[in-house]
């Protein structure tokens, strides 16, 4: 068993719990906007309910999951304790009080401004305060992994970091740097307003700092299930990584190619040069390359496991392979989701393709396919394969467990391809309210309707989920062997120092940072006459 | 450590290749895309970059779109303007409105089809004089008598019909459940409903609350804004609203708002 498994379960289950609570709240939404529900008359009950589940699953869900794999796999890889495990429980204690602290206002309809802020809209001071809690204990999170692998290093100088660590804190020091454009906003544009001390405040200018964090932070959210990929699947299907090198470059091209693309977010807006959108557009398509090696080197890992068990011919190994392990069902419907997700991504990026889809149902679809689909199934997997080792205690049952990743996927494509549809039929997103029966919008009824099931569907999957967790609870003891990682084909014995730190990476960041944000945000700073009045949400009429 | 071979050469390729995207990327975007399509407005390659980085510069062309032809309204309206009206502020609005009870009524209840003003919310009354003073809001009657009113007769006015307690209108009251297009707007056609800002759902700032007005006088200026002729709404909500609109949802939505009761305030 790990020493620190109740840091993580504390973890796993603020974030599985809040999870629980913000799904309904999505399946209930994709309800009262479809043709099976009248109208509910007051749109401020659905934005309400729109800005709980997209706080909780954008911000609260995924970085708690992100930190409890972290402390894990700092312990299972660097073979000693955590250092700072009482610093571990502050950061827990911040993102639990920090969300408390969002959600009260939200729940009372003093801050439905939807999770993305939306400037010049404003709510209740708290729930910023709030979200700021939050990233600030992730913060502890980000910091105590620098710690752990810098004093790993200093011990064992020379040898190369364990890869899992590498990865880990590769996409630690890539969120603790993302977060701070949302930061700036927060703590210098809405709070002030929020606060009543200003009430004007320049819209455009958010936009831009929120795009610093808008896109890297889908990266944050992707890093626990690539490590997964990596670290885990070719373990769990008896095979070996196919390298070693590929991973770590994988995970260093993302920590410099993530973040200075955010801009693609806001090819429709007017504040930011033309120019600086295509830049941001090409390397927003260089993301692609650490995805493509990803594919990659899982692809050929998975054939090396098929191969080791039997496999044959250029794709009769397929047959091989372990249909009935969890792992291998989460990764191919992952991978299913991810292809699907992907191509739609490259549309968003793509300027003149975005236009026909920038501000429509398609948006959310796409977002729902990669978080929701693609890398939350691999939550749910990393759950399972870390959860004897955190109870003491073995699953009994697989099926149930096949099960629900089976209804997982089901759900969650039957939920977004009908919501890309409709996208490309011209259905607007952020909206309360679509009358059916107008002949324009009838084409839309049927792909609605199939993407309410699919939240149906959903609600149902993650129930089994909890299920699952709670029976792992309650099965009898079993003591575990020690947690490990996959092992590389050639394990290294020497890394070039550029992937075993990362100094070189997060310099590139920066750099690219100031050349793709500095002037947009330099030059919106520098004007005079680009606030408008704050709109104040909530507040009495 | 600093003598790996390796290391150097890392760097150097990295930022080598980094740069070098930046370099062909920003080469695109800031001068060849700007130069691909053609009949390109700009004179030069640093007019091109420019543009293409965001700065606003002297216009090349020199017309400014604008409305041409009339008056836009000039108020710049805040959720806590002249909410502190004083009593002598109140008092001398209520001398002013001397001149108004012909129309208006004495206690700001009109029996024809002159809008009601008793209780009406201070910004709008305001914001509606200074467009008539301004010229941004025209009418035959009107406007000759607010020409010779001052801003602080104005915020005495306005201060005064806002004070007035909301009675019920002359107009016969009738249950039923609000039109779609005050409940719901026509979110297809653009159109947001009414109660999104004139009450019920949520209110904005300058817009007035419209129980018991004159179904005739609500639906004479839902046409007058969809035709344009009158043109004093910002940034040109109501306009984009009415022209929307069907007659029958324009005669569906003031019929209801004249026969429902005043908001409580």
């Amino acid at each position: 068993m790990l020493r620190s498994s109740r840091l993580i379960l504390a973890h796993f289950w603020l974030a599985f719990g809040t999870f629980a609570l913000a799904l309904p709240l999505g399946a209930w939404q994709m309800l009262v906007r479809s043709p099976l529900h009248p109208w509910i008359s007051d749109p401020e009950h659905y934005y309400r309910s729109v800005t709980a589940h997209g706080t909780v699953m954008g911000y609260v869900f995924p970085t708690l999951v992100a930190m409890g794999f972290g402390y894990a796999i700092t312990e299972a890889a660097l073979k000693r304790p955590l250092i700072g495990l009482k610093w571990a429980w502050a950061g827990w204690l911040l993102v639990a009080v920090g969300t408390i602290t969002a959600l009260i206002p939200v729940s009372m309809g003093a801050a439905s401004v939807l999770y993305t802020f939306y400037l010049p809209m404003v709510g209740n001071p708290f729930y910023y305060i709030g979200v700021v809690l939050v990233v600030v204990g992730s913060w502890i999170w980000v910091a105590l992994m620098a710690v752990n692998v810098y004093a790993w290093k200093r011990a064992n100088r020379g040898a190369p970091v364990p890869l899992a660590m590498y990865v880990n804190v590769a996409g630690s020091l890539l969120w603790g740097w993302t977060a701070v454009g949302a930061a700036i906003e927060l703590l210098f544009q809405i709070l002030p307003a929020s606060l009543g001390l200003t009430n004007t405040v320049d819209a455009g200018l958010g936009r831009v700092f929120f795009s610093w964090t808008l896109h890297a932070i889908v990266y944050f959210w992707l890093i626990p299930a690539y490590i997964a990929y990596y670290m885990i699947v070719p373990r769990a299907i008896g095979g070996r990584l196919f390298s070693d090198s590929m991973a770590r470059l994988s995970f260093a091209l993302f920590l410099v190619v993530a973040m200075p693309i955010g801009i693609h977010h806001l090819f429709g807006d007017p504040q930011v040069g033309a120019g600086f959108k295509f830049v941001h557009s090409i390397f927003t398509a260089l993301v692609t390359l650490p995805t493509f090696l990803t594919v990659f080197t899982i692809s050929a890992s998975v054939e090396i496991a098929a191969r080791l068990r039997g496999g044959r011919g250029t794709l009769g190994w397929l047959k091989a392979l372990p249909w009935d392990n969890p792992m291998m069902l989460a990764v191919a419907m992952s991978f299913f989701m991810l292809g699907f997700g992907g191509a739609g991504g490259l549309i968003n990026m793509t300027y003149q393709l975005d236009q026909s889809i920038h501000n429509t149902q398609w948006v959310t679809g796409h977002f729902h396919l990669i978080f929701a689909g693609a890398i939350v199934i691999m939550y749910f997997a990393l759950a399972y394969d870390l959860w004897p080792h955190l109870t003491g205690r073995a699953f009994t049952d697989l099926r149930l467990i096949r099960a629900q990743l089976w209804t997982w996927s089901i759900g969650m494509i039957t939920l977004t391809f009908p919501w890309h549809w409709v996208g490309i039929l011209g259905m607007p997103r952020r909206m309360a309210f679509y009358d059916y029966t107008d002949p324009a919008n009838a084409p839309l009824a049927l792909s609605v309707v199939a993407s309410t099931i699919g939240g149906a569907i959903l609600v149902v999957s993650a129930a089994l989920f909890l299920i699952v967790l709670i029976r792992g609870h309650l099965a009898a003891p079993a003591e575990p062997a020690e947690y490990r990682f996959s092992i590389a084909v050639h394990p290294p014995q020497v890394v070039p120092v550029a992937l075993n730190g990362y100094g070189l990476w997060v310099g590139l960041m920066l750099l690219l940072t100031a050349i793709n944000y500095g002037f947009p945000i330099a030059n919106l700073m520098g004007r005079h006459d680009t606030s408008v009045p704050v709109v104040h949400i909530g507040a009495g009429k | 450590m600093s003598t790996d071979p390796s290391r150097t050469r890392w760097l150097t390729t990295a930022i080598a290749v980094t740069l070098g995207l930046v370099l062909l990327s920003a080469l695109t975007g800031f001068v060849g895309l700007p130069f691909a399509e053609r009949g390109s407005p700009f004179r030069s390659v640093w007019d091109a970059i420019c543009s293409s980085a965001g700065l606003v510069r002297n216009r090349l062309v020199t017309d400014v779109v604008g409305p041409s032809g009339y008056t836009t309204s000039a108020v710049v309206l805040s959720a806590d303007m002249l909410q502190k009206a004083g009593a002598e502020s109140i008092g001398r609005g209520g001398t002013l409105a001397q001149q108004c009870t012909m129309c208006h009524g004495n206690r700001g209840l009109s029996d024809a089809t002159i809008p009601n003003l008793a209780g009406q919310y201070v910004a709008v009354i305001y914001k509606q004089l200074q467009d008539y003073g301004r010229g941004a809001r025209t009418s035959a009657i009107m406007s000759p008598r607010v020409a010779s009113l001052s801003d602080q007769d104005m915020r005495d006015l306005a201060a005064y019909y806002a004070y007035l307690p909301r009675l019920p209108p002359y107009h016969p009251v009738a249950a039923g459940p609000a039109p779609l297009i005050v409940q719901h707007g026509a979110p297809m056609r653009n159109i947001p409903p009414c109660a999104t800002c004139h009450g019920e759902v949520d209110h904005k700032v300058g817009t007035p609350w419209l129980e018991g007005e004159s179904a005739v006088y609500l639906g004479s200026q839902l046409q007058a804004f969809a035709s344009g002729t009158r043109h004093n709404d910002i940034s040109e909500q109501m306009r984009n609203v009415a022209r929307g609109m069907t007659s029958a949802e324009i005669e569906g939505a003031a019929s209801y708002y004249a026969s429902q009761y005043p908001p409580e305030r």
